[in-house]
This record gives C-alpha cells, sequence and structure tokens, in this order.
C-alpha cells in the first residue's frame, strides 16, 4: 500500500510535466484530496492562508516561487476561501515580461477579480500594452482578460486596439477580439454602436472558428433590433445549408455531426430573424426540412439540433410540413427512455402547442407520465407544459395538482412561482368564486409568505367588489362563505403573516355584516390574532384596524358596544406602543369609540371600500376661501422659489391665519412634506413642496363640488382624516371613511387594473387565441386525470360550483375581465362540439374512449344548469379509465418496443477496463480522491 | 419575458404600497405620481425586456463527495454567494438518481451537469437556453481535456486546474462558446505549452521565447 502511494506520488509528479511545483504544493492538494470533512478542509486552508500571507511578504521573492504561490492562492479561492490579501501579487505578476509568468498573472486576476475591482485600474495598462504586443499568445492572453475585466468606463482605454485585432493575422486573436467587442457591447452598447459594421464583416471571415463567435455579438445585436437585419437572413441560410452540406472542415465535426454549435447559434439567430416574418420563414423551410432528415437523433447533439429546430418552428410561420416534422420529432423524444428527451419533448410541446393545438392530443399519456414521473426536474417542466393549456374547463383539476405539489415542496424559489402561477390561473379562469377563494386560501396557507402582496390585495378587493353582477344576494353569499372559511382558518397556528392581513380585514369589514356573527365573536377572535401575532405589526394593524370597522358598524347601527377586556387591554397595549402606526391605530379607535352614531356612520360608512372618491388635486374648490382670506388682509402664496429669502412673511401669514386657514388644509400639508426636505414648518400648511411636480403630472380627474361638500360635512371627520392618513396601508382604506380612505385604494385600484392590463395583454393575448381552439385536445387528459387521480375532489368541487351559482360566474376582479371571459363562455359550446368530431375521428383508436367521454363531459358542464346529473357522469367517468387502460397498455409498450430500438444504441457503452486506467483508479482512491467504485475506467470509457 | 414583467409589476406595486402606506391617504398626489412612475416603469421595462441573452454563467466541477475541483465564474458572484451556490448545487445534483434528466431549475436558472466517474461538470445558464447543447459543451470540454491530458483523470484535473482554466479560457469566454474545433483548441494550448517548456529551458532569455512562439 505504501507502495502504491510512492508511486502515486511520482505519477502525479509526472503529469505535472515538470511544472516546477514544490512538494509543499502537492502536499497542500494531496491533504485537502484526503481531508474527511469540510472542517478538516478549512483547517487545511486557513494554515495555508496564513502561510502564503508571510511567504508573499517577504521580499526578493524568486519569481517561480512566486508564481506558485499565485496558483496556490487561485487553489485558495477555488475552494471558497478570501485570498484577497495575494490579489495585488496576481496583479504585479501580469507586469512581468515573462509569458509564462504573465499568463498566470492573467489566469489569476480573471479569477480574482471582477470588472468593479479597484485594482482593475492597475491591470488596464499592461494590458493594454499586451494588446499591442509582437506575440500572438500575449496578446491572446490579455484578450481573456479583456473579456473578463474590462468595465463600462475602462472600455475606452482598450477599445482602439480591440478593433485593430479584429484584422490581426492570427484567427486565435480575430475571435477573441470579437468575443471582446461582444462583451462591451454588452456592458455598454452605445460604446461600441459604431462598430456593429464590423460584426457584420466578419461573418466572412475566411477562419470558421471566427464565423462561429461573430454569431454570438450577432446573435445579440439581432434580438434587440431585429428589422436591420433582416437582409443576412439568406446570408444565414446559405451558411447553415453550407455547414449541413459538411462544406466546413473536418476539425469542426462533433460526433459525426458537422459543426453543430454553429448549427444551432445559426438556428436561434434564424428563428429571431423570421419570427412573424412570412417571407424570411419561407427562405428558411428547405434547410430546417434537411435537418429535420439529417439529423441524428440517435446522439445526443443530433437532439439538440432538432430541439433548436423545433424552437425555430415554433417562433417562425411554418409550414404544414415542417410543423409535421416537428410534431414527429416531439413525439420521438417523448417515447424515449431518456429523462433528458423527454424534458426536452415536454418543453417541446410547450412550444408547439401555441401553433398546432392538436399535438399535445396525441402525447397526453405520455405528458401525464411526466407529471408522475420521480423526477423533479421533469415534473416541473410539465407543470409549466400544464399551466400552458389551462383554460377554463380543465383549470380546477390542474390547479389542484400545482398546490399539492406546491404543499409537498420545500424550495422557496419554485414555491413562489407555482403559487404565482396558481394565482394567476385562478383569477384568469376561476369556474366559480367559491372555488376561487378556496384555491386563493390554500394558496396562503402553504405559500403566504411567499406570494405577492398583490395577491392578497387582489382577493381583497374582489370579496369587497363582488364580480361585476348585480346580483347582491350572491355577493353577499360569497362574504358569507369568505367570513366563515376565515373563522375557521384563522385559529390554527402559525398562518402566514400575509394570510392574516387578509383574514383580518374581511372579518372587520363583513364579519358581523349579516348579522350570523356578534361583533364580541369577532372582535374575540381579532383580539386573539393580535395576540397570537404581537410580533407582527403589519397583522396587529390589520386586527386593530378591523376592530374598528366593527366597533365603527355597532355603533352606527345604534347598539350599543361593548369592549371586550380583551380588546381593552390590547387598546392600552397598543396605546404605550413603540410603533407609532400602531400607536395612532389605537387611539384612533379609542377616539372612535367615543363618537356618536351620525359622526362614526360618516367616517366608517358600512361597506363603502368599494366606492370610488375623486381627488380634486388643484384644490380648487379653496379657491373661494382664499379669495376671503386674501381680501381679509392675508398673504398671497408664495411658491416655494420665491419663497425661499421671504420665510418671515410665512410665518407672519400663517400664524396669521392659523386657527382660521382650516385643519384640513393644515393637515394636508403636514402629511404632505415629511417626503421631500420640510423647508418651513410654517411654509407647511401651504401646499409648497411638492405642487410642482404634480402640476406636471396631471392625471387626476377634478371633481369641486364632492370634495367640497365632504369637506364641509363634517369637522370631526376632517379632524380623523388627517390622523387616519397616517396608516394608510392600501386595503384598510378602502375601509375607511370615504373622503379620507379612498384616494389610495382608487389609485391602488387603477395601478392593479393597469398592471392586470399590461399583463393580461402581454400574456394573455398568445395563449386566448390558442385555448379557445384548444379546447378538444386537452380534455380527454384532464378527464383521466380528473377520473383516476382527482375524481373525487374535482367533482365535489364542481357540484359545489353548480348548486352555488347555477352556472359560471364569469367577471372577476381584473378590470378586463367582464369582457373577455363572458366571451369565452358561451363559445366552447359549439366550439367544442364541433372540434369534437373531427378530433375524435382522426385520432388513433386508442384515445378515442376519451374523446367520447370528454364530448358528453362538456357538453354537459358547459351548458351550465344542468347540476343534477353531475354526479351521475362522473361515475360514468370513473369507468373511463377501465375502459382505457387496455388501450394505454398496449400503446405504452408500443412506446417502449419503438424507443428501445433507437436508444439503447445512444446509452454508451463500456470499453473494455485498459491497464492505464486501472492504474490510475487505484492512484486516484488512494490519494482520497474516491471514485465511484463501479466505473474504474473512468473517463475514458465514457469517451473511447 | 412574460413572468419578468409581471415581477417588474409586482416590485413596482410593491413599491407603490410601501409608499402608499409611508404617506397619509389624503396625499393622492403622491399617488398619482407614484402610479405614473409605475406605469412608466412597466413600459420602460417591457421595451427592454426583449433582449434575451444566453449565456453560460458559472462552470462547476465538483467531486462525488462535493469537493469542488473547478470554478469558473461568468457573471458576478461574491465570494459569500460562491460558497451558497457550491454547496447548494452540490446538494442537489450529488443526490440525485442516475436515471434522472440532467438539468435542475434553480433559482430561475438551469443548471445542465453531467457526471464523469466520479466528477460531475456543472454549468448554469438561463432558462431558455438549450439544455441538450449544454450538455454537449461540457461534453466537448472532456472530450477536449482526455485529448490533452491523454485519458484524463479527476487527479490531472485536481494537479492541474491551472491547464483546465486555460484549456476552458480558450473553449468559453465570457460565457459563450468561441471555439468548436477540438482541433484549434489543441493547437492553441500546445503552442502555450511549446512556450512554456520554451520557458522552462531558457528561462532568463525573453527574446527566445516570442522567437519560439512565432517560430
Amino acid at each position: 500500500m505504501e507502495q502504491l502511494k510512492t508511486i502515486g506520488r511520482e505519477l502525479a509528479m509526472g503529469s505535472q510535466g515538470g511544472f516546477g511545483q514544490s512538494k509543499e504544493f502537492l502536499d497542500l492538494v494531496k491533504s485537502i484530496g484526503e481531508s474527511r470533512s469540510k472542517a478538516e478542509e478549512d483547517r487545511i486552508v486557513l494554515s495555508e492562508i496564513d502561510i502564503l500571507k508571510r511567504k508573499l511578504l517577504e521580499p526578493d521573492v524568486p519569481k517561480r516561487k512566486m508564481k506558485e504561490y499565485i496558483i496556490r492562492l487561485v487553489y485558495i479561492e477555488m475552494l471558497g476561501h478570501d485570498a484577497s490579501f495575494g490579489y495585488i501579487h496576481a496583479v504585479k505578476m501580469t507586469h512581468d515580461d515573462n509569458l509564462l509568468l504573465k499568463r498566470t498573472g492573467y489566469l489569476a486576476v480573471t479569477l480574482f477579480l471582477d470588472e468593479d475591482h479597484d485594482l482593475i485600474i492597475l491591470i488596464v495598462n499592461t494590458i493594454q500594452k499586451d494588446l499591442r504586443s509582437d506575440n500572438y499568445l500575449v496578446v491572446c492572453a490579455a484578450l481573456n482578460a479583456v473579456c473578463r475585466l474590462i468595465n463600462e468606463e475602462t472600455i475606452p482605454a482598450v477599445l482602439p486596439q480591440v478593433v485593430d485585432l479584429l484584422n490581426h493575422g492570427k484567427e486565435a486573436v480575430r475571435k477573441k477580439a470579437i468575443m471582446a467587442l461582444h462583451r462591451f457591447h454588452r456592458k455598454s452598447p452605445s460604446s461600441v454602436s459604431h462598430l456593429v459594421s464590423n460584426f457584420r464583416r466578419k461573418l466572412c471571415d475566411s477562419d470558421p472558428g471566427v464565423m462561429g463567435a461573430t454569431l454570438c455579438p450577432l446573435f445579440d445585436l439581432i434580438s434587440e433590433d431585429v428589422a436591420s437585419y433582416k437582409d443576412l437572413v439568406s446570408s444565414f441560410v446559405g451558411i447553415l445549408k453550407q455547414v449541413t452540406e459538411r462544406k466546413l472542415p473536418k476539425s469542426y465535426d462533433y460526433h459525426q455531426m458537422p459543426a453543430p454549435f454553429i448549427q444551432i447559434k445559426l438556428l436561434k439567430i434564424m428563428a429571431l430573424l423570421s419570427s412573424g416574418d412570412k417571407s424570411a420563414s419561407e427562405m428558411m423551410y428547405m434547410v430546417l426540412g434537411d435537418l429535420f432528415r439529417k439529423c441524428d437523433s440517435s446522439t445526443n447533439i443530433g437532439n439538440a439540433i432538432l430541439y433548436e429546430c423545433i424552437r425555430c418552428i415554433s417562433c417562425i410561420i411554418p409550414s404544414p410540413k415542417l410543423l409535421e416534422d416537428a410534431a414527429e420529432a416531439i413525439s420521438k423524444f417523448l417515447k424515449s427512455d431518456s429523462h433528458n428527451l423527454k424534458y426536452m419533448g415536454i418543453d417541446g410541446l410547450g412550444r408547439l402547442i401555441k401553433i398546432s393545438s392538436d399535438i399535445a392530443e396525441q402525447h397526453q399519456l405520455a405528458v401525464i407520465d411526466c407529471l408522475e414521473d420521480p423526477d423533479d426536474t421533469l415534473k416541473r417542466k410539465t407543470f409549466e407544459l400544464l399551466y400552458k393549456m389551462t383554460k377554463s374547463s380543465n383549470v380546477e383539476v390542474i390547479v389542484d395538482r400545482m398546490i399539492d405539489y406546491m404543499i409537498s415542496i420545500n424550495d422557496n424559489h419554485y414555491k413562489t412561482e407555482i403559487a404565482s402561477r396558481c394565482v394567476e390561473l385562478a383569477e384568469q379562469f376561476a369556474p366559480s368564486n367559491q372555488w376561487f377563494i378556496q384555491i386563493m386560501n390554500k394558496v396562503f396557507e402553504h405559500a403566504g409568505d411567499l406570494v405577492n402582496i398583490k395577491v392578497a390585495h387582489n382577493l381583497m378587493r374582489l370579496i369587497a367588489e363582488g364580480f361585476g353582477e348585480d346580483d347582491d344576494d350572491a355577493d353577499n353569499k360569497l362574504r358569507l362563505s369568505a367570513v366563515e372559511s376565515y373563522l375557521q382558518i384563522i385559529s390554527e397556528p402559525k398562518l402566514p403573516s400575509l394570510f392574516l392581513q387578509v383574514i383580518s380585514w374581511v372579518l372587520g369589514e363583513y364579519g358581523t355584516a349579516d348579522g350570523k356573527y356578534s361583533a364580541s365573536y369577532i372582535s374575540g377572535k381579532l383580539c386573539d390574532v393580535a395576540d397570537a401575532y404581537s410580533s407582527d405589526e403589519t397583522v396587529k394593524g390589520y386586527a386593530v384596524t378591523a376592530l374598528m370597522k366593527i366597533y365603527a358598524f355597532e355603533i352606527a347601527s345604534w347598539r350599543k358596544v361593548d369592549v371586550l377586556p380583551e380588546c381593552q387591554s390590547l387598546i392600552e397595549e397598543l396605546l404605550a406602543s413603540h410603533s407609532t402606526d400602531l400607536q395612532q391605530r389605537a387611539y384612533e379607535l379609542q377616539a372612535l369609540l367615543a363618537l356618536d352614531a351620525r359622526a362614526v356612520e360618516s367616517i366608517l360608512p358600512l361597506d363603502a371600500s368599494c366606492e370610488d372618491i375623486e381627488v380634486d388635486k388643484d384644490l380648487s374648490f379653496l379657491n373661494g376661501y382664499i379669495q376671503q382670506a386674501i381680501e381679509s388682509g392675508a398673504q398671497p402664496y408664495v411658491s416655494e422659489r420665491e419663497r425661499s429669502g421671504g420665510m418671515f412673511e410665512t410665518t407672519d401669514y400663517h400664524s396669521q391665519d392659523h386657527h382660521e386657514v382650516t385643519s384640513h388644509a393644515l393637515r394636508f400639508e403636514a402629511y404632505e412634506l415629511p417626503k421631500p426636505s420640510v423647508p418651513s414648518q410654517a411654509s407647511a400648511a401651504l401646499v409648497p413642496v411638492p405642487e410642482p411636480s404634480y402640476y406636471s403630472e396631471p392625471h387626476q380627474p377634478i371633481s369641486t363640488s364632492s370634495s367640497v361638500s365632504e369637506r364641509e360635512s363634517s369637522e370631526i371627520k376632517l379632524r380623523l382624516d388627517g390622523v387616519k392618513q397616517k396608516w394608510g396601508r392600501p386595503s384598510y382604506q378602502s375601509s375607511t371613511s370615504a373622503s379620507s380612505s379612498t384616494p389610495p385604494q382608487a389609485a391602488n385600484g387603477t395601478s392593479i387594473r393597469s398592471d392586470g392590463g399590461g399583463v393580461a395583454s402581454s400574456s394573455s393575448s398568445k395563449p386566448r387565441s390558442s385555448y379557445e381552439s384548444k379546447k378538444p385536445e386537452i380534455d380527454p387528459e384532464k378527464q383521466r386525470l380528473a377520473a383516476s387521480l382527482f375524481g373525487g375532489s374535482s367533482s365535489s368541487s364542481r357540484s359545489d360550483r353548480k348548486s352555488s351559482s347555477g352556472g359560471h360566474k364569469p367577471a372577476k376582479g381584473t378590470a378586463n375581465k367582464p369582457a373577455t371571459v363572458p366571451k369565452e363562455n358561451p363559445i366552447p359550446v359549439p366550439d367544442l362540439l364541433d372540434f369534437d368530431e373531427p378530433t375524435g375521428t382522426s385520432d388513433v383508436a386508442a384515445t378515442d374512449p376519451f374523446k367520447e367521454l370528454e364530448g358528453l363531459m362538456e357538453s354537459s358542464s358547459q351548458d351550465g344548469g344542468g347540476s343534477t346529473d353531475v354526479m351521475g357522469l362522473y361515475s360514468t367517468d370513473a369507468s373511463a379509465p377501465v375502459k382505457t387502460t387496455t388501450s394505454v397498455d398496449s400503446l405504452l409498450s408500443e412506446l417502449s418496443d419503438s424507443s428501445r430500438g433507437t436508444y439503447h444504441q445512444s446509452q454508451t457503452t463500456k470499453g473494455p477496463n485498459s491497464k492505464e486506467a486501472l492504474e490510475k483508479d487505484a492512484l486516484v482512491r488512494q490519494m482520497g480522491v474516491n471514485p465511484t467504485s463501479q466505473n474504474p475506467t473512468l473517463f475514458k470509457d465514457l469517451l473511447g | 419575458m412574460y413572468f419578468q414583467v409581471q415581477f417588474v409589476a409586482s416590485v413596482s406595486a410593491e413599491e407603490f404600497t410601501l409608499l402608499s402606506s409611508c404617506f397619509p391617504r389624503s396625499c393622492t398626489f403622491y399617488l398619482v405620481l407614484c402610479i405614473n412612475l409605475f406605469l412608466f416603469f412597466l413600459l420602460a421595462q417591457e421595451s427592454w425586456v426583449g433582449v434575451l441573452y444566453f449565456q453560460i454563467h458559472f462552470v462547476l466541477l465538483v467531486s462525488r463527495q462535493g469537493k469542488v475541483r473547478l470554478t469558473k465564474w461568468y457573471s458576478p458572484y461574491t465570494q459569500k454567494e460562491r460558497s451558497k451556490v457550491i454547496r447548494e448545487l452540490s446538494g442537489v445534483i450529488l443526490n440525485r438518481g442516475p436515471k434522472l434528466c440532467n438539468f435542475i431549475e434553480w433559482r430561475g436558472y438551469k443548471v445542465v451537469y453531467k457526471r464523469y466517474a466520479s466528477l460531475y461538470f456543472c454549468m448554469c445558464i438561463d432558462e431558455a437556453d438549450n439544455e441538450l447543447e449544454v450538455l454537449e459543451i461540457i461534453h466537448h470540454y472532456v472530450e477536449i481535456l482526455d485529448r490533452y491530458f491523454g485519458s484524463v483523470c479527476e487527479l490531472d484535473l485536481i494537479f492541474n486546474f491551472h491547464k483546465a482554466y486555460y484549456i476552458l479560457d480558450e473553449l468559453l469566454i465570457a460565457g459563450e462558446l468561441q471555439e468548436s474545433s477540438k482541433k484549434t483548441v489543441a493547437r492553441i494550448i500546445s503552442a502555450q505549452d511549446q512556450l512554456v517548456e520554451a520557458a522552462k529551458e531558457e528561462a532568463s532569455s525573453i527574446s527566445n521565447i516570442i522567437a519560439q512562439a512565432t517560430k
């Protein structure tokens, strides 16, 4: 054993090729290789850092030694430790004249530094010098550093040299110069905008490597500005044609494919160039068709090209023939045993589904298999596909599945994503409001801290606004059901903060609305919430405001209010809270309790959260008053600029009019000022600072009368107003007094609306058209899913919906919904039935039973009222799998048969164990690298 | 693309609520301002969101024991983030079964990995990139390493990690594949090595080195 170790050491030394690493370095690497734990490794590295720190400080370190130290630094840095103490030595090494050392220096700095590091400035000069060097290897090393280290400010320093190098004699230099320019372009497009023509010229470079590298910057340029590169389509098609015809040197072949990486790059570019362009697309038909024929789908690289073709086809305007080819390629992918190819197949399906909806239909089983696959990646991809296929008829099953999956995972990033998708789908396609609220509850419960706050506001708005119909009954029912569900959930431990906010708001707003629950019951619950989550101020704030609303409603309806003892203690606690926000809320609540019914009613009218309030931002209603004040001797308003000198006047003005300028004007400004730097307390009274900017953004419609009357109507209210504004979180505002609260609410509404519109226009415009026509083909799959997996839940939720509303209630929270959804609902019926027939007949026999069922299912569920035989339907539905399994099996076996043929070849064959490899393996073992036992031949086998 | 827009929208909505909660509610001016800003962001965002870059964000070589063998970062990451990324990814990748696909979705990116004997080669790419291609880039790199070291093994990479870096630099630059010909890469690497040999022999004489290289 000992002997083996020595041999290993010697071999290891030998493979250095005499690069002069010392024993110390080898020992370091070896000891790290042998370390058994991260802690041990860290210890070794830390002591190494100490040694290096000392050694680097020694005077007159020989250069070769220094080079080794630098490499040791790289090693340390690679292991995740900080080697910044040695950066400067690496920088110094780049100045060296010896190329060997210079190269090491450059390697080290590119690994150590990033473009914003302070030391960069010390390197720029060296780089400049090296770019002018006669030795092309020096130039290459410098260009490598340029690609990593040059930032926006230093681009001009090296740009001229780099441009000169575009015409260098060595192709390696030209290539790197292009990549450097490419990087400059990414960093700062303006710096190289005048050089764009160079890229075009380099496309015709005699060296294919340079041409291939040029495609990288061209891709970026084209993706920024498609129109000005349309003329290149024919050149790209020509190049691709030449590549596929093996016109490039043999050395570019990779696994018998001619220059596949260049092909892929070209396909990416062509997809960009001809997206939505009929004539450009047509130019590509030929070469794409050729690719489908020529690509060897038994190699990975062949499949990579096929996949890129599919992507390309999904972008351009394809011919039917190409679509067919693409569909065939996808089905090959899906039928393969390799998870990689399945993954690509699912992805391709998601892309093609936009163009040709009947593709997914043939692969429903494969899709479901992928959905149930233990491989998480594949599963997620499949969820993405489902997300793209969702429409109102299958939304329940899909969202249910998504939520189940969401609950099961821990990865917060993906959880957030899938939660937002659930919300989006639910908002877009919800069959009923109850269902929507249920889904929202689930999402909040399990991913509450991850979802966007906007979602919570949407939900509150939905509950508040109802559903755009004038059906108050249904709205009330919905609110009641929301309140009931929340009362159930509220006692569960550890709810997410956002969800609690929604709960508190809804309970405050509607908890006592229909008299089912008493005010003391609800307020007790709210106090519990405030107690249980005492560290969360936001929740507490929501709870207190909800309490206030409940008491306000009680007072307004002339009922006697008994404040619960725990509530009283809560208020008292909050009166002394460190949070000014909570404190203020508590004071307000206290003040409100002392008011009479009439006043309270106008502060917090019942169910007024959706009233729009128009704001007079010119304050024109004050004109009369101001006039009056001026007439009675007040100073006129002096703008901020003019005022800078005349501070006294304003103070005068202020003191003079203080009591009369009325509370509202005063308040108004006092709160407005904190943001901009306060010029003076006095001026605060007078609309001053932000004024100019407001005028530059005139948007809000002006209505004098309403605000005037409101302001005049109640003094008290105004006072409270000013106070209440302080805590304005958009959601509360809605509930509080109309005058104060609604501006933000309305604003919030518009913001959501506008962005909802934006989102919808960007997202739904594309899927919308396809969703409608897509109906027939996904349904069978959904049915299978529904029947085999979610028969219970989906049927229950379905009947639920029927009984509750007797049909779809289309309008949803978002403003554009009423327009689109109702339109969608009636359409499916004829659409579906029309579509069913042809697809049913054209489809393979294996899927026929699905079709029929789906027809049944669809017609009954779509004509709305038929709640009676839902259960019956489902029972027939449930028998579906029984009927179909046989055909399923046969299909599957077919699949596996066919795929076995092709894909077994692609599996890597294990070569014979060569002696050399065995030796190496032994070496590896005793060096502590622990290779896998089952494959001692290591790389060679895999590559052989 | 669409998601980005949505994300921006949500962020600004959050900012918006934040802002609106900081200010008294009657300050509609602020709110109007916010909305305008928000819309502006939305539009501005949409105009450049159309640009999609594909690139490799980092390359990672990890042994089966989770030991780092090589790291190359093309996008900026701090040392802390790097360790976190490595920890996170090696945790996920090393625990994946052999039959599963070679891609994982990770923090909105995709990581393509391939195992060669006891070594995992990982590359992180954008979500919309072609995974199979990247898989082949990995393989391409391994083939070049293999040709260079002559049936490469993990040990070669452990002791000669700097050479693996040099080779990687010839293959990828700024996260893009710069050279797809094995021969070209081999040629330039060997030119550099000759230089090194020369330097070893006549370390003192710079002129000789240049003569060698330009020969």
